[in-house]
């Protein structure tokens, strides 16, 4: 596989949210407002980029019996410095995301590339595969962010288009579970005939 | 270079390694993150004392005080000044009585207990519904009231106050907070 490859396969072949369904749970909390799912997704890729590298440097150096502790540990140090980045320069976007910021921790996403990538390849590779892993992911929550609020609150970015107000249930909890959904069926679909 | 052996001596050695990095390198980024922090933090609460008190000359920040509440808690109050004449405080509120968790709010009054302006600091309710607390459409009917006259609360519960449509709570939430600010200023002295 060549790097072009490696790197857009993260848009649509091996998309985290819509075709690996991974890291769901920050997906579905934060994609409210297309700017939220936006931020989510920058604050991951950074994350993501940032681990991806390290750990592919160190793989050789960390015995395999303490590599998820080891990951663990760089995973969460990427994580606090975006969270102590975020809290310092833009912190009305820290604010609404609140608690997801740390736990990027735990999102399969970063633990997953780590583990399955960047510990085996060479670190142009996981460099590039964190960052289009990344911005698929940054694409997938900005793409349903945007979806949702559209429908549900009438405005894209902030900017109202339609007075009054939307389909509610797309701002709400469930509205996250039928919008990613039918996302879901698009990118299937898409995949399929491609 | 061949891959480190999973030897107990290894496998110590490298998460010492690795940690202690890590934490030099967190305390780096603490430490020049820590002064646009505090600074963003003390400039969203000058916005939102601005917001709520005609225009002042001091720093009410420099002379905040405290006073307590009827359930013995106690509240942030910022004076703000013009030429030494005081001409509004700003409340730091709070209530617990909001749909989910604690709701906080920065309220101005004049010195006779007139509502000057309300603004959200803080809160966790529904979006699309208590969040619209925060909207000029609600916010705008608590505007130059004096709480003596004007009962702090909603219509279903036999007050003047227009609650929003499917978030009673968040409005009953709402008014509780201000109610407590306005009963924490007087209770000081302060009319």
């Amino acid at each position: 596989m060549n790097q072009m490859q490696n790197f857009t396969k993260g848009f649509f072949k091996e998309n985290p949210i819509l075709v690996l369904v991974l890291g769901t749970c920050p997906t579905l909390a934060t994609t409210s407002s297309s700017l939220n799912g936006l931020g989510m997704g920058i604050a991951t890729t950074f994350v993501l980029v940032g681990s991806n590298v390290v750990i592919s440097l160190l793989s050789k150096f960390i015995p395999d019996k303490v590599r998820i502790p080891a990951f663990i540990t760089v995973i969460a140090s990427f994580v606090t410095i975006v969270d102590l980045i975020m809290q310092a320069y833009v912190p009305d976007l820290y604010k609404t995301l609140g608690i997801f910021i740390p736990l990027i921790v735990v999102n399969c996403i970063v633990l997953g590339r780590a583990e399955a990538y960047a510990s085996k390849n060479n670190v142009l590779s996981s460099l590039i595969d964190g960052l289009g892993m990344g911005l698929g992911f940054t694409m997938a929550l900005g793409v349903l962010g945007a979806l949702r609020e559209i429908a549900g609150s009438g405005s894209i970015f902030g900017h109202k288009f339609i007075n009054g107000d939307g389909i509610l249930v797309f701002i709400l909890a469930p509205g996250a579970f039928i919008a990613l959904g039918y996302l879901i069926a698009l990118v299937k679909k898409i995949n399929k005939t491609s | 270079m061949a891959k480190t052996e999973s030897t107990f001596k290894n496998m110590a050695l490298s998460l010492t390694l690795i940690a202690a990095v890590a934490a030099t390198c967190l305390g780096f980024v603490y430490e020049l993150t820590k002064k646009p922090i505090e600074l963003s933090n003390l400039n969203k609460k000058l916005d939102a004392i601005r917001e709520v008190v005609p225009e002042f000359t001091n720093n009410p920040n420099n002379e905040i005080f405290r006073l307590p509440t009827d359930e013995g808690d106690s509240l942030d109050i910022y004076p703000a000044k013009k030429d030494d004449i005081i001409v509004g405080y700003a409340v730091n509120t709070y209530t617990t009585k909001g749909f989910s968790g604690t709701i906080t709010l920065m309220a101005g009054f004049k010195p006779d207990g007139t509502i000057i302006n309300i603004t959200v600091l803080d809160h966790k309710e529904t979006p699309g519904l208590g969040t619209k607390m925060t909207e000029p459409s609600f916010k705008d009917q608590f505007l130059d009231k004096n709480p003596v006259e004007y009962e702090l609360k909603v219509k279903k519960d036999g007050g003047p106050v227009d609650a929003i449509t499917a978030a009673t709570i968040s409005s009953r939430a709402y008014c509780d907070a201000v109610q407590r600010a306005y009963n924490t200023l007087k209770k000081g002295g302060i009319k």
